[in-house]
């Protein structure tokens, strides 16, 4: 009994843990594309944020700086992002690949020439990574039966990035449906023109919104160097970016479905280590379960979705195309 | 400024090409200069290691032979209006299938039967992958950028998932099948070459640079001789109009993805029954992605795209030569110069077109009044 339950909390606090950098990506790409900007540049944007906090992390000890850079990369990147898509109407789809490959690349040759160690940051600092929050609470939880050793265990004991990504669903849902700048970002999304014609600025907007979705990228980056590793390491978003987009278009570009597809994902992902080796039940024709299928899941489940299977997705209708003002 | 500027044909596709790709040359020398290697002496060791000696020019026509099939692949579904950027993973399964005649039929065909069934196998496991994503976007409108992207991923799963558990060798360490029967060898070009009396050294460049030559007239010759591609296009620049025409869109993108996935396929052919004569993980190496690179370099047209194609196998190469020489360099080097490449020739690719109006402009001053009195 008492297994189990140490089982099914360490489960949780994985998935909240694998979740946590899909959480604060996916909540990114919903910004940027409820106001009409198309964003395959997540995991470009992330892994050269998580390069900076990195990078700085270990030259100068101090994890404000860390996160200081990784921010003023997120935000730069997204400013690009903008110059190019939004000012001067280039391809958003183009750029989005443009920013991911060189992230990929540039991350790398800069980490061996700064460093010398094939790529990789040295090892971080105790006092630059995020501590465990809460161990508190997971003490006056075990008190309660079986329901408190699980909670205690799956959701104490985090640091305060994964409490921030949770903090940021409703702040976002808060901001999109109940503020004038959230009104004002799904009209840009939908409408650009009548936007325009209320004497709104459809660029400033969707500045502003990639503006958002930099920070946002910025924080999943830091959160994988910051927290969850303790080093940089070259291509360690390992698509993250891309899984994030998924769980975007899963939850249909709403805030709080898509926190429940980046938590359905990071539990898959949590579960395909813990099933590695795990034998199949006789009735389900033994052998064992390909850790490769549930890798595999996220993705399929988006392509059925798309394919129109599970209930309709609109995607903001001004989506990807840039927007001419008038002279 | 957001404006789209008319420029003179000759300097939208001679000229502009070649100033974005200065402009992504000159920020990598920039990169190159804060890691503290000098640019100068960067270039001359890449163009040296890349065209210096036949060994590296074999290498370099070998890149981009794979090139060349990503790039047009690239090129086919964009005249047909669709970003496919799920090349990698269509290269990906092309190379399964190769890899499962080539195991199965091997031993017992000749080669003259044999590589023609691995080469079909080739184009139908590439056009499969990307029958999928081609169907979901013509009939359920699911977006084909988003698909492609997780079907690479779902590629490399299932790719991973066979390989470890299906078809590796049994008792190897190292995740690979066991090699392919000698008929399933694809000659090298050196054998090809000492055939008509040729000394060249031994390289992985093999016949498979004469197919990507003929796919390069191929394409061309269906996109601008053939209906077929004539159609293609309509539908590439507007769907409603082609419609309206009696073109069925749908098939169309249907024709344009699978032929787009069976040119990535190919890739399969050059690595495998080229160069590595059995399947392994990562044959592709994100050719796929350089693809897209190629493809807009060589602004969409085949012979635009062979040059790209040897621009990029140079630089892989140069620069494969360059992490060997120079402590310091590493080939990721040639991936930051690719998104820089895609960057400025493709997102920012009418950025420089305002200042490069008015100089032209400026340049000759009264060509432009000349041209708009006749017209008048």
């Amino acid at each position: 009994m008492d297994d189990t339950l140490i089982f099914l909390g360490g489960l949780l606090a994985s998935t909240l843990r694998v979740s946590t950098p899909l959480i604060l990506c996916a909540l990114a790409g919903l910004l940027s594309e409820r106001s009409g900007v198309i964003d395959l540049g997540l995991e470009g944007k992330m892994l050269l944020a998580a390069f900076a906090a990195g990078a700085v992390g270990a030259t100068t000890g101090s994890w404000p700086l860390a996160l200081a850079a990784a921010l003023a990369v997120g935000v730069a990147l997204s400013m690009l992002h903008g110059y190019a898509c939004v000012s001067h109407t280039g391809d958003q789809v183009v750029l989005g690949m443009a920013l991911t490959m060189i992230a990929a690349g540039l991350s790398v040759v800069l980490g061996i020439a700064w460093f010398k160690q094939g790529g990789q940051t040295p090892a971080l600092p105790d006092a630059v990574r995020l501590a465990p929050l809460g161990l508190g609470l997971a003490e006056a939880l075990k008190a309660v039966p079986i329901v408190g050793q699980v909670l205690g265990l799956g959701l104490a004991g985090h640091n305060v990035l994964v409490y921030l990504a949770l903090a940021l669903v409703p702040g976002v849902w808060w901001l999109l449906y109940r503020t004038r700048l959230g009104l004002r970002l799904r009209a840009t999304g939908d409408n650009p023109a009548m936007v325009d014609a209320a004497g709104l600025s459809v660029l400033g907007l969707r500045y502003g919104a990639l503006a958002m979705n930099g920070v946002l990228c910025a924080l999943a980056g830091s959160y994988l160097v910051l927290a969850q590793n303790a080093n940089f390491v070259p291509h360690m978003t390992a698509g993250r970016g891309y899984m994030a987009l998924a769980a975007m278009i899963f939850g249909k570009w709403r805030p709080v479905a898509a926190l429940w597809a980046c938590l359905l994902f990071g539990f898959l992902d949590a579960v395909a280590i813990r099933l590695q080796g795990v034998a199949l039940p006789a009735a389900l024709g033994g052998g064992q379960v390909p850790v490769q299928a549930i890798q595999a899941l996220p993705y399929v489940l988006t392509v059925v979705l798309l394919a129109g299977f599970i209930g309709h997705a609109r995607a903001p209708a001004a989506l990807g195309t840039p927007y001419l003002k008038e002279r | 400024m957001s404006q789209p500027v008319e420029l003179p044909r000759w300097v939208d596709i001679g000229v502009l090409p070649l100033v974005n790709l200065a402009m992504a040359l000159a920020v990598s020398a920039i990169v190159v200069a804060v890691i503290g290697l000098d640019p100068v002496q960067v270039i001359t060791q890449l163009v040296k290691g890349a065209f210096g000696t036949r060994s590296g020019l074999s290498y370099t026509l070998y890149y981009a032979t794979t090139f060349t099939f990503t790039g047009l692949a690239v090129a086919v579904a964009f005249h047909g209006g669709l970003f496919n950027i799920g090349g990698e993973g269509q290269a990906l399964v092309g190379g399964l299938a190769v890899a499962a005649v080539s195991l199965a039929f091997g031993p017992s065909l000749p080669a003259l039967l044999m590589l023609p069934l691995a080469v079909a196998a080739a184009m139908a496991g590439g056009a499969a992958w990307a029958a999928v994503p081609a169907a979901l976007q013509a009939w359920r409108g699911s977006h084909v950028v988003i698909t492609t992207i997780m079907f690479n991923f779902i590629a490399s799963a299932l790719l991973a998932w066979l390989l470890v558990n299906h078809l590796k060798a049994p008792g190897g360490m190292t995740v690979e099948t066991v090699a392919f029967a000698d008929s399933a060898h694809l000659p090298g070009m050196h054998e090809l070459l000492a055939a008509i009396g040729l000394d060249w050294p031994r390289t992985p460049l093999n016949a498979s640079l004469l197919l990507a030559g003929v796919a390069a007239v191929g394409v061309w010759a269906l996109l601008w001789r053939l209906r077929a591609g004539y159609e293609l296009r309509a539908v590439g620049h507007s769907a409603e109009a082609a419609h309206y025409a009696g073109i069925h869109p749908k098939r169309q993108v249907m024709l344009a993805m699978l032929i787009s996935g069976a040119l990535a396929g190919m890739v399969g052919i050059n690595e495998l029954s080229g160069v590595q004569h059995k399947l392994l993980l990562d044959f592709v190496a994100g050719a796929g992605f350089t693809g897209i690179a190629v493809s807009l370099i060589g602004r969409n047209h085949p012979l635009g795209i062979v040059l790209a194609a040897l621009l990029f196998g140079a630089l892989f190469q140069g620069g494969a030569e360059l992490a060997f020489e120079v402590p310091g360099f590493s080939r990721d080097m040639v991936t930051t110069l690719q998104g820089l490449i895609v960057l400025f020739s493709g997102a920012m690719a009418r950025v420089a077109a305002p200042a490069l109006g008015r100089l032209v402009m400026a340049l000759q001053p009264a060509a432009p009044a000349a041209t708009g009195a006749a017209h008048g």
